[in-house]
């Protein structure tokens, strides 16, 4: 009898994560019909930006680890996919490595990269807790954006232009809707692996650690290799956005992966919401919206933009997702208490 | 020597000038529930928190079970089997009773680097969660969050977080504190109940409740204990009524 219930709840659970998987699953066939190719650019960039932001949650809004550097670990996806295009253009090999165009390889070798830098900035990085924390990865980040500055041979500061065209294992993904679509599996293999892990066994510790830490350790769990496990998913996840960046935009450059920009994906997860998984994608969809209507529209956008997401936060305490878990889950609420 | 739990022996421990812990010595014997009382101040959260882990003494040895533990760090204690109720309720605000009692159950049960179950869809986890906090009495209040609890039911979940630990030993450090009298006499009920299954550590102002639930009591005084004995020893014994009771 209990079966059915609980089936139904997590269906319920769901609802707004396929709502944002399906609004944006249809946004080609809106850029065909208004015969607005432009409309799947911006949609391929709120994706992105969506899985950095989920994934820059896991920590930030479960783990209570405010990272600064996760736009670092963004470029350095981002740079894993142009330099390996690079060398593949100009069929130069990497020390004894061939180049490569094949996301196939190139994803893999962005989750690698990012994997080892994060486990080793993490483990420096959570030795620190608050405010420390904030300016160690914030040093990081800044650490990362000259490295890409200092690679001369790959554009410097005017960024990395890739030549050759991308594809994914057979398949070319140049094309537009056919990369936005990669893009959005991405994501929602993102929400889905975040969803699940912190209602995991893992995930449960993580969010205890984050409220009270003394409590963690005293049933017996040291929680320093759960962070720092978290850290690195949550970095690998945030490289794999970079990575999809460069190879949609065929470029990608030190602006990239600014500290302002880890401030913005920070920003993007509070305007959506931390305290629900979907919530940082619709931060990052309205935050790539906004500054991309109100840039249009006037020159100091920033100061409305600014103000807009005050109003936001202040009013919304949950963030974005508030006003859907209001819609969503009322009926929910009702059956549990009932 | 076989029965006894915890050995302490010569624990110091100063804060600056303050020896908070002054030569310290007891033992525990399996299955007894030794109180500790004295006056505000004679340091006995700081002695909790030692054999805890949560504080490092200078110098002193804890033993536990025959073990050396004074070196260990307070998580891989708990794993030991050291149990601590906080004297100042210690829980996360946004899980609930269950949770935290499921939360010491996984604990207990190895490592947490499971990522895919969902935890609280986990009868390995909810059946021994909910056992413990149906014996503190929590079971109507399973699913409420802990922000959302009254005192008296902030400090049976502690209770309830230490039973899920399945320990050896019990530290309980004022498990009454701010309890009114209704709430402090189940409590004592509670205990009396408790003290059938486990060794307990207990810290209590209470003085009915410590006369009621000891099978041995220490006196603390300025980081010493200057006596131990059943509770007619210590009821009566001068040094104990000039150091404590008669103030």
């Amino acid at each position: 009898m209990a079966e059915p219930a609980t089936n139904l709840s997590r269906l319920r659970e769901n609802i707004p994560t396929l709502l944002i998987l399906a609004a944006l699953a249809a946004t080609p066939m809106i850029a065909l019909g208004l015969g607005d190719p432009f409309i799947v650019k911006v949609a391929t960039r709120v994706v992105v930006f969506a899985i950095a932001a989920v994934a820059l949650n896991f920590v930030v809004g479960y783990g209570g680890l405010v990272s600064l550097c996760h736009a670092g670990f963004f470029g350095i996806g981002g740079y894993v996919v142009g330099i390996l295009a690079w060398h593949d253009f100009n069929a130069e090999p990497l020390w004894f490595l061939p180049g490569t165009s094949d996301l196939a390889i190139a994803l893999p070798a962005a989750i690698l990269v990012s994997a080892i830098i994060a486990t080793i900035v993490g483990a420096i990085s959570l030795r620190t807790s608050g405010p420390y924390f904030l300016m160690i990865t914030l040093a990081f980040n800044q650490m990362f954006y000259y490295g890409a500055i200092a690679l001369q041979k790959y554009g410097g500061d005017d960024g990395l232009q890739i030549m050759s065209t991308i594809t994914l294992g057979p398949l070319d993904v140049s094309n537009r809707y056919r990369f936005f679509y990669l893009a959005l599996a991405v994501l929602a293999i993102t929400l889905l692996l975040v969803g699940r892990f912190v209602d995991s066994r893992f995930g449960m510790v993580l969010r205890a650690a984050s409220k009270n830490e003394t409590r963690v350790i005293a049933v017996g769990v040291d929680p320093w290799l759960y962070r720092l496990a978290a850290f690195v998913i949550s970095a690998v996840l945030t490289a794999v956005a970079g990575a999809l960046l460069a190879a949609g935009q065929q470029f990608i450059s030190p602006v990239d992966m600014g500290w302002d920009r880890s401030g913005d994906l920070v920003v993007m997860a509070v305007l959506g919401g931390v305290g629900v998984v979907w919530g940082p994608a619709i931060g990052a969809a309205a935050f790539v919206v906004l500054e991309l209507v109100l840039s249009s529209w006037t020159t100091h956008w920033q100061f409305v933009f600014g103000l807009l997401i005050v109003l936001i936060v202040v009013s919304l305490r949950g963030g974005l997702a508030d006003l859907g878990r209001t819609i969503f889950s009322r009926g929910s609420e009702e059956a549990t208490h009932g | 020597m076989a029965d006894v739990i915890l050995l302490v022996d010569r624990l110091m421990k100063s804060f600056g000038g303050l020896r908070a812990t002054n030569d310290l010595s007891l033992e525990v014997l399996r299955g007894e529930c030794h109180a500790i009382i004295g006056p505000n101040g004679a340091g006995k959260t700081t002695f909790i928190s030692q054999l805890q882990g949560m504080l490092a003494p200078d110098s002193g040895t804890i033993t536990l079970n025959g073990a050396d533990i004074t070196g260990e760090p307070a998580h891989r204690r708990a794993r030991l089997g050291i149990a601590r109720s906080f004297q100042i309720t210690s829980l996360v605000p946004d899980f609930s009773v269950l949770d935290h009692a499921a939360l010491a159950v996984q604990a207990r049960l190895g490592h947490s680097f499971r990522f895919w179950k969902n935890a609280r869809r986990d009868p390995a986890l909810v059946a021994p969660a909910q056992e413990a906090v149906e014996t503190v009495g929590l079971a109507s209040r399973a699913k409420t969050l802990a922000r959302d609890l009254s005192h008296g039911e902030a400090r049976q979940l502690e209770l309830a977080i230490a039973i899920a630990q399945q320990p050896k030993l019990l530290l309980l450090d004022e498990p009454m504190a701010g309890m009114g009298r209704k709430d402090g006499v189940a409590m004592t009920e509670l205990l009396a109940r408790l003290k059938k299954d486990y060794s307990i550590i207990l810290i209590e102002h209470d003085m009915q409740a410590v006369f009621s639930l000891a099978d041995r009591i220490s006196v603390l005084v300025a980081g010493h204990i200057i006596k131990t004995g059943a509770p007619e020893v210590i009821r009566t014994d001068p040094d104990v009524r000039a150091a404590y009771l008669g103030h």
